[in-house]
């Protein structure tokens, strides 16, 4: 318990030191930054480039705007970020699935894994922007019955198709890292492949799984915030992200409000994996670090 | 078998997590069309928009919010944009019945082999300018010599481009070109001199930001603005776009069509008489902009649509073909032309837009504006 007590005082410690750091640089730092050859090495240091933390939390507990009825920033972007979490869970759901599904098809056939894996990272070579239109497009065309395709699906599928590389891999390597003394302990015991997975390699893939697992959170947030933005869903914390912004000349310290959100939807993220590790002690003795 | 317990309580608890990460999970607002409920038999329209709800938009939300749209018998559903979605690609894709989206971009789909037709200029004029500092002296385009000038790219250039030719100026030689993000930071650092900005948006953004040497608003009189319109080479801007075979064979879909135009007309004439509630309304619909922004926005759109000496809707034929030659003609730093070749007849007609003029005329309405007075908009700090 101390520990984590004192983890987490030191977690907010650095974001402190953080902001202290902001405002020396802010302080000390020339108005019109540092540049060398025509290449901005240091940013600005005027309100505009740089708000102080103390305003941006002012401008936080303000309304988003004047209108009647409307919620202060914090409420506002909170709600968001409640609303992509849960989008990217969904999408770190599905890519979990998918992830070790394939992982267990390539583990059981060779072929599978020599033919897979390429397509694996060349999946993840097609830049996200390229992808979204097209997945809403498709998404779009989806109608089954009452079922309709909303947005937020086409966000999470996205979100999905990130997440879903970390896994196979990590679930893959996890697979695959019994010792032979062990797989040929399971053959003597004429252990079929289905038996010797669910009690071997399962219990074997647990240290590679979290890791793994801990990446494809990271990658489901980004892919949902990234998948947000270049789509407009709305009510997600990437929308909000770009709507700021559009007003960050004149209201600079509003954009940072969805950025922190942004920040805290990766730490919550992280903090469940860690959790769910807890849960599973028996399983780490030598966990591998991500 | 212990171990195997100990295993099957760890994937219940992965389970169980991830059946809480998804009880957490209601996205609110989706924003799906109904396409497959007719309401009290209404017909089912989908509108693509260009961008996020905000002011630009008063007309359609105006008219939905007004039940404009339920008088003609239509049940629309107004799709909101993104960074990425392309309107033209959704219409021509036939996911939405209808779409705004700026005529040179359409053009450019059209070019491509998107199927679709201009039924309502529902903006007249241009609302790009090419926003300065006063001391900076930049009033033509042929002032924009040596100065580094901002520009959005992605299709929204060409109007500059042109202007630059125009002038004689070579826009890959005698100025700097520099990328612009989309709010108006660059132009206030210095970074940029000339900032490309929308009347109704960017121009309001920097009106709207303290001026560190006052501790007030920037005025109107610390910039200079070059005027596309009044260079001679604007481009036309939003305008409704219908899928071009249907136009062409559904005679039901022509029927929606022109319903459709009745009460978005009906919308901006509301916008128009009424800035301030069409403002209330797309705050209400959910833009994340301040309210004295919103309001600028509806009147400086209103300022682009009206008055209408043809009535609001009408393709003008001088300014489409000044449009269509501007787009053959002004190269960007590619060297590309937004087309090739000029656009099939099917691009554009007037026949839908008329009828619904037509109908709207007999019911009374003023759809030329000729009477139309700008209100003043106080901006404040931040647009709120």
């Amino acid at each position: 318990m101390m520990r984590l007590w004192r983890r987490l005082g030191l977690g907010a410690l650095s974001i402190v030191l953080l902001a202290l750091l902001w405002e020396a640089y802010k302080a000390v730092g020339p108005a019109g930054g540092v540049d060398m050859a025509g290449l901005q090495l240091l940013p600005r240091t005027t309100d505009l480039a740089m708000p102080h933390i103390a305003d941006m939390v002012i401008r936080a507990l303000e309304p988003v705007n004047s209108s009647a009825g409307s919620a202060p920033v914090w409420i506002a972007v909170l709600l968001a970020g409640v609303s992509s979490l849960g989008t990217a869970s969904v999408g770190l759901l599905i890519g979990s699935v998918i992830g070790v599904l394939l992982a267990l098809l390539m583990q059981r056939f060779r072929l599978a894994e020599s033919a897979v894996l390429p397509w694996l990272v060349l999946s993840q070579t097609v830049p996200l922007i390229a992808l979204a239109p097209l997945i809403v497009s498709w998404g779009g065309r989806v109608q089954i019955g009452a079922f309709e395709w909303e947005r937020w699906m086409s966000v999470a599928v996205i979100a999905a198709y990130l997440a879903f590389f970390p896994m196979a891999v990590g679930a893959l390597r996890g697979l695959q890292s019994p010792d032979a003394i062990h797989t040929e302990l399971m053959r003597s015991y004429a252990a079929g492949w289905w038996k010797s997975l669910l009690y071997l390699r399962l219990p074997a893939s647990v240290p590679f799984l979290l890791p793994a697992l801990r990446l494809g959170a990271a990658s489901a947030i980004i892919g949902t915030v990234v998948a947000e933005v270049s789509t407009g869903a709305k009510g997600g914390i990437g929308r909000l992200i770009i709507e700021y912004a559009q007003s960050g000349s004149s209201d600079p310290a509003k954009a940072y409000a969805p950025i922190a959100v942004a920040v805290v939807m990766g730490l919550i993220a992280a903090g469940v994996v860690a959790a769910l590790g807890l849960l599973l002690p028996r399983y780490r003795r030598n966990e591998i670090s991500a | 078998m212990k171990h195997s317990t100990r295993m099957w309580t760890g994937m219940i608890a992965l389970a169980a997590t991830t059946v809480f990460a998804l009880s957490a999970c209601s996205p609110s607002g989706t924003q799906t069309p109904e396409a497959s409920d007719s309401a009290g038999g209404l017909t089912p329209v989908t509108l693509q928009l260009q961008w996020f709800a905000q002011a630009q938009f008063s007309g359609y939300y105006a008219a939905l919010d007004q039940g404009y749209f339920a008088d003609e018998g239509l049940d629309v559903t107004i799709v909101e944009g993104g960074v990425d979605i392309v309107p033209q690609t959704v219409l021509a894709d036939q996911q939405a019945d209808f779409a705004v989206a700026w005529v040179p971009k359409a053009l450019a789909s059209i070019e491509q082999g998107a199927g679709i037709t201009d039924i309502g200029q529902i903006y007249q004029r241009s609302g790009t300018l090419q926003v300065s500092f006063a001391d900076q002296g930049i009033t033509t385009a042929a002032d924009l010599t040596d100065k580094n000038v901002g520009n959005w790219g992605f299709g929204n250039e060409f109007e500059l481009f042109a202007g630059m030719t125009k002038a004689g100026l070579d826009p890959a030689t005698d100025v700097t070109l520099v990328q612009q993000q989309f709010d108006m930071s660059a132009l206030l650092a210095g970074d940029i001199d000339a900032a490309q900005a929308m009347t109704y948006n960017e121009y309001a953004q920097v009106l709207e930001t303290v001026n560190p040497a006052t501790g007030e608003l920037y005025q109107p009189s610390d910039f200079t603005v070059i005027n596309w319109n009044d260079e001679g080479t604007a481009m036309l801007q939003d305008a409704v776009w219908a899928n071009t075979e249907r136009l062409a064979s559904d005679t039901e879909y022509q029927d929606t069509a022109v319903k459709f135009l009745k009460a978005v007309i009906k919308g901006f004439v509301f916008a128009r008489d009424n800035p301030q509630d069409a403002a209330s309304i797309v705050v209400a619909a959910g833009s994340q902009l301040g309210a004295s922004h919103q309001l600028w926005q509806t009147n400086e759109v209103n300022k682009l649509i009206w008055p209408s000496p043809d009535g609001i809707g009408i393709i003008d034929t001088g300014a489409w073909d000044q449009t269509v030659a501007v787009a053959k003609t002004a190269k960007n730093l590619e060297g590309s032309t937004v087309i090739t070749t000029d656009p099939p007849d099917t691009a554009y007609t007037n026949d839908w837009v008329q009828k619904a003029l037509d109908e709207l005329i007999a019911e009374g309405i003023d759809v030329t504006g000729t009477s139309f007075a700008p209100i003043e908009v106080t901006l404040n700090e931040g647009g709120n």
